[in-house]
């Protein structure tokens, strides 16, 4: 039998329904148990959980991605930065998440309740090839390398991290858009159930973010699934996210479930909630503040016993040769 | 109010020592934890140990500028006069900690460079927020002692003191404006607390205005 799942979309309109913690808790234990069996009448009979469908094109369960945390065979790449890769538990621990809380010790705490694996990514909009896609049929698993990226966050820090994924173009090649798609609308998983910060209404959720399709394109920008020789742990994106290297930290989108090629410029998370502080491009640029705060420097994350080192920060955040000529004549000061 | 002899004792001999060991506590806290950080070890600080510490230092100067402020409340509605004895002290803590707030961020984030600070204080509303207020408590701390206010006279003194009221909320508005969403509460709750000790005095005020004509009628 096909098993066919619907997911993410409707989980808002479902609050009437939510399940006392310990039985949703082994529920999904269930659903773990099932999925292994390929029980599929266990889960037939989850109607919050599944729900059949129309055309998709995933094979079933779409499950047969890497769990959070299993190790990954990466070839290595020639990106690599001078001082070497943050180390990894100030990767797993300090982390901006807002779906499991503000703070950035919440997600490493809250992201265990997500569910990544089944997994599906809806594609549509401007395409020849809509439908929903198992991660394994967007990310060639054979081709995977590890890219070693300068990380810079808005909020003026920095980590280097060995990323493992694919380029995005690799990716968006499979998705054949159509020659009217501008942009790529990206929008992260949410579901209030296993998302406790998503509760709160801090931003306007599902978390959306996008990027011309020039910027898609570009070689460095990642569709990354591990990091640290490793499947993406939780909360850090698992089990797949963009990595645009060259722009604030927040211009990734993690834990995608859709993609969506469009015409016009998407609207974007933060542009969305305070537009005057965080613009479409968030190009990394120490010329240009942020209106509260500096941008020509940043503290380096992972230091001794947490203690921060300052470094400049570079233009296009060290990237600029490869990317600079995509925003050749524009006012960047204007187009922040 | 009748008041205990623990209370007069505590009053008379303990209330200031206990005082100056509890505004104390949170720089000796903040002095171990950087000497563990340097050490390499794990600390509540986290990854982000610098802006933890600019965090701590502003949040403990503007808390203890609450408590400066709730004193008189409290001795207004308990009726226990020797609480006002440590009201200085707790005044210059918030100095204290507010001044530490200020050289931990031209130092660690500015590379003690007065220049770039001045820059930061122009173009940035909660700098220059934050900075007035500071500079306010600068003629706060200095007239704090005894002798000062012999100096001065007390109806002299009490003007240039009534500038805690202004600087408080120069201090509470430097706070709510570093919120990146009004989800993150505490500037929030500081906010609300400095209104109702400022509402309180609004009141006291108004009713003061009220009863006087109907005492002189008496």
């Amino acid at each position: 039998m096909e098993l066919k799942f619907r997911r993410n979309t409707d989980y808002q309109d479902l609050s009437t329904e939510i399940t006392p913690e310990k039985i949703f808790i082994d529920r999904r234990k269930l659903m773990a148990a099932g999925g292994m069996l390929g029980a599929g009448s266990i889960l037939g009979a989850l109607p919050a959980c599944s729900e059949p469908q129309g055309a998709i094109n995933a094979p079933a369960g779409a499950s047969d991605h890497p769990k959070p945390g299993a190790k990954l065979v990466a070839a290595k790449s020639a990106f690599a930065v001078a001082e070497g890769p943050t180390v990894e538990d100030a990767f797993a621990g300090y982390c901006n998440y807002y779906e499991f809380g503000t703070d950035k010790s919440d997600p490493a705490r809250n992201a265990f309740l997500m569910t990544t694996s089944p997994w599906q990514v809806k594609v549509e909009g401007e395409t020849d090839a809509p439908g929903n896609y198992a991660i394994t049929d967007l990310v060639d698993y054979k081709k995977l390398e590890e890219r070693v990226y300068r990380h810079r966050c808005v909020e003026a820090w920095s980590m280097v991290i060995p990323w493992i994924g694919v380029p995005l173009n690799s990716v968006i090649a499979k998705l054949k858009p159509k020659a009217t798609a501008k942009y790529i609308q990206f929008e992260t998983y949410h579901n209030v159930k296993e998302m406790i910060g998503a509760r709160a209404p801090v931003l306007k959720w599902p978390y959306t973010e996008g990027l011309r399709m020039d910027e898609a394109m570009n070689d460095l920008t990642l569709m990354a699934v591990g990091a640290y020789g490793k499947a993406l742990q939780k909360q850090n994106g698992a089990p797949l996210r963009t990595v645009i290297p060259w722009k604030y930290g927040f211009k990734a989108t993690k834990s995608i479930v859709k993609i969506r090629f469009v015409t016009a410029e998407p609207k974007t998370a933060w542009k969305t909630s305070n537009g005057n502080e965080y613009g479409f491009y968030s190009n990394v640029n120490p010329k240009v503040d942020h209106p509260r705060w500096s941008q020509a420097s940043e503290r380096v994350i992972g230091g001794k016993g947490g203690f921060n080192e300052r470094r400049n920060t570079d233009m296009f955040n060290g990237y600029e040769k490869q990317v600079a000529a995509m925003y050749a004549g524009m006012d960047l000061a204007k187009n922040y | 109010m009748a008041h205990s002899a623990f209370l007069r004792t505590f009053g008379k001999h303990w209330m200031k020592p206990v005082t100056l060991a509890l505004l104390l506590a949170p720089f000796l806290y903040l002095a171990v934890l950087w000497i563990m950080m340097l050490n390499n070890l794990p600390t509540p600080m986290g990854w982000d140990a610098v802006k933890w510490t600019h965090h701590y230092l502003g949040d403990t100067a503007i808390r203890i500028l609450l408590v400066t402020l709730a004193v008189t409340p409290v001795r207004d509605i308990t009726g226990w006069a020797p609480i006002a004895l440590i009201r200085r002290r707790i005044g210059l803590a918030a100095f204290f900690y507010a001044l530490l707030h200020m050289l931990a961020y031209l130092g660690l984030d500015r590379g003690w460079s007065l220049v770039k600070l001045w820059e930061d204080v122009v173009i940035r509303t909660y700098i220059t927020l934050g900075m007035i207020a500071l500079v306010l408590m600068v003629p706060l701390a200095v007239t704090s002692t005894n002798g000062m206010i012999r100096r001065l006279g007390r109806k002299a003194w009490d003007r240039i003191h009534w500038l805690i009221y202004p600087l408080a909320i120069f201090a509470v508005a430097h706070n709510m404006l570093m919120q990146k969403t009004l989800w993150q509460t505490e500037p929030t709750v500081h906010a609300a607390i400095l209104a109702v000790l400022l509402g309180w005095r609004v009141v006291r005020w108004g009713l003061g205005k009220l009863k006087r004509p109907a005492e002189v009628a008496a």
